[in-house]
């Protein structure tokens, strides 16, 4: 790896396009130099760099020097249409492929900048699902010289005949936002995407632009072919890696409340006054929080204490696109004096002049904050800075591990992934669209994708079964196989249709049933909504369907920074009022969706421990941990701490794991089974991200002291053996992620906002389809695929698995006789959030038992 | 109301046995009810070229011979749309066609005509009928708007989908208002139609409407009032 030393000169750079930096008043950065003399060698590069460091610019500059006609600093003199065109036949020479649409959009137009102050001859264009059906069309038989598109669009363009003439010519694949990219299933198409580039164009190169990773060399991989299987993995090829010099190091520190940090919970209404006054004294802040409940409350909160008036917008994932883009105007234009946002605003379009980060609520990964902090100040000398705000004192540990980190230069993105299997029964449906292939060659070429390059054949060949007749036990679909064996041993589709069904189920990305949410005016009647209300109200934007599903009509909700009452489901509409109510009724659901990064834990972990480490946190948060080592105990580093205690005739168990609250549901379920299976009549449980209640009728203290119940045993790793099984058959997490799985595998089509409930009654549910599959053929390639989901994604088994191991030998059982100060914050969490591990049953009792009672009553 | 496992639904004053497998058994006639099996509904989706797992009919009868072993009724009535598509008998397996004559040996069995399969079928064994009278019920597959009480229907697939504080769920029901009675649906693939849908509230009068719930223990009677909508 070379830190960019200025290898290069300036010489590199053609005189046009010197003299429009020099016109520009801009030095060429050292990378950015690099990376033209990295292309000319014909190599691949991952480049690191930090937002504001003229990432983007650096990755089109190889192009940009070769569509111009000149690689050295004589070029400018001649026409440059002409030269290009002796040197290479028209057609695509740089891919352009990013997570975003909008930043494909942005990019075009500051690429636009540039070309046409030089007077290059080049066509720029840009292709995602927006793009007009006759632009596509032409963009086919005309490729631009540069196309911006997106990881679908690219599977869409490959799975067609003419893919070859389309990419034949193919000289650069530019990757935006790769570490992005990379953590989720969009990586696995693309990474399979790319493997066929390189198929169709050997010759190309490939550039990764990235903000800091954990494991540089790691993903490089992901740009190159890795070689064939029998090397070691030590030899796997990979791209150069470039990185950029670093900016100044951001100013980060920690909010301390003149308040009192709340024990639990996630608003920080406790700092809001103080974040209000944060924002007067900046000139554009952005306030980050987790979830788009926690943007809508603290939007509204805002806005409460808003004397001045000052504008503050509100920006997420859910709102109304129209909306969301009228903010991003406002907030490019400078009219903005702060957005309160959530993710949807963490990567790279430049949203102009920010000069300070708020992060609200927990940070989760010390990359993923870095990141959110390089919002502010695009310019790289000058340092960002942001304030941490933590809304609960075990908030308040994790952002100072996360600050500790930082200053330590130390990253925590995940480690890659391994290649999904129903992504690549979507791309082997995909290649058979674009032509008849053979397995053995597809199977060579799906393995130099790194996510895939430790694919076993036996794997691949189940999912080419799976994508031929369905890759069951029982043979009994051969005669509607979608794709067929030739006799020339080729696989290619039975019938036209198949390739119609892959175009419209193309892609990764499997939303939720979303219903739009439209103002309408309320009935003024006392009894509220009582009758049809008119149409045509304002789209606020869009929620989930099973947030609905638990509301009553006259029930208040925040949505799009307004107090609104729910009035009627009318078809995919949910028809809602303004609310003359201040305080909703039914609060925002949902924590983060993003654990605790493991690296976060092990040093919040490590904190709690070392005393000599507090001096460093609020004073309210030293207090407590000084009342927790008085009270009960403080576990060591390596220890899990488990403390028992009898409250209002319950008996407790807290557990402190620091695995993320997915992790702990997960553990939670298990461990009520089998203390329902000692017959300790467990009750429910309740998890956070850093600790676990359980709560029964039975004194589990007492069995512990008696020998009834072993600690060791109960947290064995065996839980995850048949304990694990027998719950994922009922789990309704389990039955999402095979949805998931099903329709990115092309077993079942999705669905369209819309559509029909008639036609959605036509339809098989996936749950009736997991429950057969479960039972007949438990070996299936798509329970393999959504295993290995829930593994990682939303139970993270593997993550309770490294848990349990780690503390096996180190269980700390502390008894007390009344709840300890560390437990005070998770046993705050119940009831404020539906209470897990009961079974059906038991709540269809209750709602029986109701009844009986209104009847009597 | 509850006698030990058995739950009772009592229908034109006559006593049924309302099992959580979704069948009707009338004990003084021996006779028990399933409705909608859609048998075969996976290969007719697979034709469409949507190759859901081919276990669904294996699964279904699996089922239906756990019910039969309980009560070894002398009749069985399923109460039409046995199979899912008019295809669906000649595509069932021989390991299936032989669980099913396996199922009939020792009692008369009958088809009742649906909107799925309204023509009588070969190789499948039973006899076929568009509806069943045997006073005070009578068994039919859709029910009809304004029909004499004891009516014993299938069709609608009802579902109660009930909110509670860990979520919305969803379950097969009975649907009954003490003169008649809609199953639920038997087969394996079967979706399901809340019982807040129009389509019950048409044929029943809503305020008397009471879902008998398919639980993993037992039957839970639940108002319909207290269901969701789709």
């Amino acid at each position: 790896m070379s830190a960019s030393a200025p290898s290069v000169d300036a010489q590199a750079l053609p005189q046009s396009f010197a003299g429009w930096f020099a016109r520009q008043g801009w030095t060429p950065r050292a990378h950015q130099l690099e990376l033209l003399a990295k292309a000319k060698a014909g190599r691949s590069v991952l480049l690191i760099a930090p937002t504001g460091g003229g990432k983007t610019l650096a990755g089109f500059l190889p192009s940009l020097v070769e569509l111009s006609g000149g690689n050295t600093g004589d070029a400018g003199a001649t026409a440059p249409r002409a030269r290009l065109d002796s040197i290479r036949p028209s057609g695509l020479h740089t891919l352009y492929i990013s997570p975003l649409k909008a930043l494909a959009v942005d990019v075009a137009r500051n690429l636009g900048r540039p070309v046409a102050e030089m007077a290059l001859s080049l066509r720029i264009e840009t292709r995602t699902g927006d793009t007009p059906a006759s632009k596509r069309q032409r963009q086919r038989r005309q490729p631009p010289d540069i196309l911006l598109t997106t990881p679908e669009q690219v599977a869409l363009l490959l799975a067609s005949a003419d893919a070859p003439y389309l990419f034949q010519g193919l000289r650069r694949v530019v990757l935006d936002e790769l570490h992005a990219l990379v953590t989720s299933k969009r990586g696995d198409l693309l990474a399979l995407a790319l493997a066929r580039l390189y198929r169709l164009a050997p010759t190309l190169t490939c550039v990764g632009l990235s903000a800091t990773v954990a494991d540089p060399p790691e993903l490089a991989r992901f740009l190159t072919p890795q070689t064939s299987r029998g090397v070691a993995a030590t030899d796997f090829a990979a791209a150069d890696i470039v990185v950029a010099a670093a900016g100044a190091a951001p100013l980060v520190e920690m909010h301390d409340s003149a308040r009192d940090i709340p024990w639990a919970g996630h608003t920080a209404r406790h700092a809001l006054a103080e974040i209000y006054r944060l924002i007067g004294r900046h000139r554009t802040t952005l306030v980050f929080v987790n979830t788009r409940s926690q943007a809508e409350m603290v939007f509204q909160e805002l806005w409460r204490i808003n004397e001045d008036a000052i504008a503050i917008a509100l920006h997420h994932g859910s709102l109304d696109v129209a909306q969301r883009r009228k903010v991003e105007a406002a907030m490019a234009t400078g009219r903005l004096r702060a957005v309160v946002c959530t993710s949807s605003l963490d990567l790279g379009v430049d949203w102009g002049d920010v000069d300070l980060v708020v992060n609200l609520g927990a940070p989760k990964g010390a990359s993923r904050l870095l990141q959110r902090i390089g919002r502010a100040n695009h310019r790289l000398e000058e340092a960002s800075r942001a304030v941490l705000v933590p809304a609960n004192r075990f908030e308040a540990m994790e952002c100072r591990a996360a600050i500790d980190a930082i200053t330590d230069g130390v990253q925590d993105t995940p480690p890659a992934r391994v290649g999904a299997l129903d992504v690549l029964a979507q791309h082997v449906l995909g290649c058979a669209c674009a032509a008849p292939f053979d397995a053995d060659d597809l199977y060579a070429e799906v393995t130099t994708a790194a996510p895939y390059a430790g694919l076993a054949r036996a794997d691949f060949d189940d999912v080419v079964d799976f994508v031929a007749s369905g890759g069951y036990a029982l043979k009994a679909y051969e005669r509607y196989a979608k794709i067929r064996q030739g006799g020339d041993g080729r696989w290619r589709i039975a019938h036209p249709r198949v390739a119609q069904r892959y175009r419209l189920n193309v892609g990764t990305i499997v939303e939720q049933d979303m219903l739009k949410v439209r103002l309408v005016r309320a009935r003024n009647a006392p009894g509220g909504y009582s009758g049809p209300i008119r149409h045509g109200g304002r789209v606020l934007g869009r929620v989930e369907e099973y947030f609905i599903e638990g509301l009553v009509a006259g029930d208040t909700f925040i949505f799009a920074g307004e107090v609104l009452r729910y009035e009627a489901l009318v078809e995919d509409e949910v028809y809602v009022s303004r609310a003359a109510a201040e305080d909703p009724k039914v609060p925002a659901y949902a924590g983060g969706k993003f654990p605790l990064s493991t690296y976060l834990a092990a040093r919040v972990r490590a904190m709690l421990a070392d005393a000599r480490t507090w001096k460093a946190l609020p004073g309210q948060v030293r207090e407590w941990l000084a009342a927790q080592r008085q009270r009960s105990v403080l576990p060591r580093a390596g220890d899990l701490l488990i403390e028992t205690f009898p409250r209002n005739g319950r008996y407790y168990l807290v557990c402190y794991p620091f695995e993320g609250r997915l992790a702990h549901q997960t553990l939670g379920m298990l461990l009520t089974r089998r203390l329902e299976r000692a017959r300790l009549r467990p009750l429910g449980f309740v998890a956070n991200e850093y600790a676990l209640a359980v709560w029964g009728l039975a004194d589990m203290a007492a069995a512990i002291a008696r020998g009834a119940l072993d600690l060791a045993v109960l947290f064995g790793e065996d839980m995850l053996g048949d304990d694990l099984e027998a719950w994922l058959e009922e789990s309704a997490l389990m039955k999402r992620t095979f949805r998931q799985c099903a329709i990115i595998a092309g077993l079942i089509e999705r669905r369209y906002p819309g559509e029909e409930k008639t036609k959605r009654q036509m339809t098989v549910s996936t749950d009736l389809i997991y429950d057969v599959l479960r039972r007949h053929q438990g070996g299936h390639v798509l329970l393999r695929a959504a295993r290995a989901d829930a593994a990682t994604g939303q139970l993270d088994i593997r993550r309770l698995a490294a848990m349990l191991a780690r503390v096996r030998g180190r269980i700390v059982h502390q008894r007390l006789e009344r709840i300890s100060p560390l437990a005070v914050p998770v046993m705050l969490e119940i009831g404020r959030e539906p209470i897990q591990g009961e079974a059906a049953d038991m709540l269809l009792a209750q709602a029986e038992e109701d009844i009986v009672k209104e009847a009597l009553g | 109301m509850l006698c030990g496992d058995e739950h009772h639904l009592v229908v034109a004053a006559v006593a049924l046995l309302a099992d959580r497998a979704g069948a009707l058994y009338w004990p003084e006639q021996r006779l028990l009810a399933i409705a909608d099996l859609h048998l075969e509904k996976g290969s007719s989706f697979a034709a469409r070229g949507v190759l859901l797992p081919p276990y669904d009919t294996a699964a279904t009868l699996a089922r239906l011979a756990g019910v039969i072993a309980r009560y070894n009724p002398r009749i069985v009535v399923a109460l039409g749309d046995s199979f899912h598509d008019g295809g669906g008998p000649a595509r069932l397996c021989d390991a299936d066609r032989a669980t099913l004559a396996g199922l009939q040996r020792g009692r008369e069995w009958v088809w009742i005509a649906g909107n799925h399969d309204p023509d009588p079928a070969e190789r499948i064994g039973g006899v076929f009928a568009g509806i069943i009278a045997m006073a005070p019920l009578t068994f039919r597959h859709e029910p009809r708007e304004g029909a004499a009480p004891g009516e014993i229907a299938g069709h609608l697939h009802p579902l109660a989908r009930v909110a509670t504080r860990a979520g919305v769920i969803r379950r097969r029901c009975f649907a009954t208002d003490t003169h008649r009675v809609v199953m639920p649906a038997f087969g394996a693939y079967a979706g399901g139609l809340s019982i807040r849908d129009a389509a019950f509230g048409g044929k029943f009068d809503a305020s008397r409407l009471v879902a008998h719930v398919l639980g993993l223990r037992r039957v839970y009677v639940i108002a319909a009032e207290r269901c969701l909508p789709d």
